[in-house]
């Protein structure tokens, strides 16, 4: 899930051009000369703030700009007590686990992990579509698919338990944490605490739903792509949003994002998935936020075949995610940051996953 | 997770699935999502899945706006 691989390549390295980036920065701090307070703008997409980390964006706007880490880690914000269920299921014999990698490294809140069982058990997965052909090597064992994701990734798991059902299936099951991103941000919006100006909106989340689905919430954001030029235009765009005293959604990936997103995308996810109260970590429940399994699929739906409950359960002490989600602090005001907290051992869920706030912080911005 | 990169469609084969190219390492990938979509063409994939075809006008058009950016000092 990593980028870096892939780099040097066609509608990727024409986004980093050194004179553009210049120019843009100077553009923002003309913007910034016009607004007389200081301005916080969040990015709500864990790609969004691996990016700005890797490039250094922080450190060549003026300081007057802070840019907040918002939930955009859907591994982040899984709550502990679906992290202690999963454990529970790995435990069972007959259970085999598939998962995106980033999902075995996350601690519950007591530091157990999926890790520590064997890779045979605990697979991990590029693709759902994997699970479905390691349920068909496995008529024996009972696989489970963690679907953790939001609506990038939660129409392709819902695609996913369709072709199960198409080939009728009998071992294959989802455990669905998956979240929906617009009333999120609602409530973020809301939160008097958070004092969030704008917001940088997540560019793959928004190829799904479309620029417009944004339209209702009254909100400030810009529908960013994730290369350098691509998040300075956003902030751009924002500013001048705040200059000019204007709240709306604008698009500023347009080789990416239409005003209608991927319909077809949308109606998978709506025929396999109901909306659901659920709960983020660090940040609580979040009325109608989560995706469960509607009752036509409950045969796939794990929650009901293995009669899951998760458990109630606090954050390790002294993590400070909640808040940084939130934007009420920055990852180097915790104090477990960089001396107990650390991505080879990390404490809370944000220093897990490449994209997790505390983990960029550490990996770029740690001086 | 929520990555997804730009591929170049190589090949439409049965089954809605396709063969993408990208950094000259091909791999295999699900177009039900996409299924208008040409070789030659450019998807986003994520997680095995072309999730949209990539706007090649609109691409060009944001060059052009940024290289206007550039010039107008
Ligand atoms: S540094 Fe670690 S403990 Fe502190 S907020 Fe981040 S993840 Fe939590
Ligand atoms: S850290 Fe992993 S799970 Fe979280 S947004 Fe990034 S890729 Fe997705």
């Amino acid at each position: 899930m990593e980028r870096d691989p892939f780099s040097r390549m066609k509608f990727i390295d024409e986004y980093a051009d050194p004179e553009l980036v210049k120019k843009l920065v100077h553009l923002i701090q003309s913007d910034l000369e016009d607004i007389s307070r200081p301005v916080n703008l969040m990015e709500v997409c864990g790609t969004h703030t691996m990016s700005i980390g890797r490039s250094g964006i922080r450190s060549i706007v003026p300081d007057k700009l802070k840019l907040l880490s918002g939930p955009g880690c859907p591994v982040c914000v899984t709550p502990s007590g679906y992290i202690s269920a999963s454990i529970e299921l790995a435990e069972r014999k007959e259970v085999l686990i598939t998962t995106f990698g980033d999902m075995v490294r996350v601690p519950n809140s007591s530091g157990d992990t999926l890790g520590r069982f064997p890779k045979e058990k605990v697979r991990i997965v590029y693709s759902p579509l994997e699970a479905i052909t390691i349920a068909m090597e496995n008529p024996d064992k009972e696989v489970v698919f963690l679907g953790v994701g939001f609506e990038t990734t939660a129409p392709v798991i819902a695609q996913t338990i369709k072709v199960a059902v198409e080939n009728k299936l009998p071992n294959f099951t989802c455990l669905s944490a998956n979240k929906i991103i617009p009333p999120a941000l609602k409530a973020l919006a809301d939160n008097p605490l958070s004092k969030i100006d704008g917001f940088i909106l997540p560019g793959h989340v928004s190829i799904i739903l479309g620029k417009d689905s944004y339209a209702d919430l009254g909100i400030r954001g810009v529908v960013s792509g994730f290369e350098p030029l691509d998040i300075l235009t956003g902030i751009h765009m924002l500013l001048r949003q705040i200059r000019k005293g204007i709240v709306e959604i604008e698009n500023a990936y347009l080789r990416a994002v239409t005003d209608k997103g991927n319909e077809l995308m949308q109606k998978v996810m709506d025929e396999v998935f109901e909306i659901v109260d659920t709960q983020w970590r660090g940040l609580g429940v979040i009325p109608a936020t989560g995706l469960g399994i509607r009752k036509e699929y409950s045969d796939y739906d794990a929650e009901k075949k293995f009669k899951v409950k998760y458990p109630e359960e606090n954050e390790p002490a002294g993590c400070r995610c909640g808040e940084i989600l939130q934007g009420i602090c920055i990852p180097t005001d915790c104090p477990l940051f960089g001396s107990k907290c650390l991505p080879d051992n990390p404490i809370g869920p944000c220093m897990v996953s490449s994209e997790g706030a505390c983990s960029a912080y550490y990996k770029y911005e740690r001086n | 997770m929520c990555l997804a990169i730009p591929v170049k469609i190589v090949e439409i084969n049965e089954n809605k699935r396709a063969i993408g190219e990208i950094g000259g390492v091909e791999r295999e990938l699900d177009i039900t999502f996409v299924p208008d979509v040409k070789v030659g063409e450019y998807v986003f994939l994520h997680a095995g899945f072309a999730i949209q075809v990539l706007n090649e006008n609109e691409a060009k058009e944001s060059m052009k706006l940024w290289n206007e950016i550039l010039s107008a000092e």
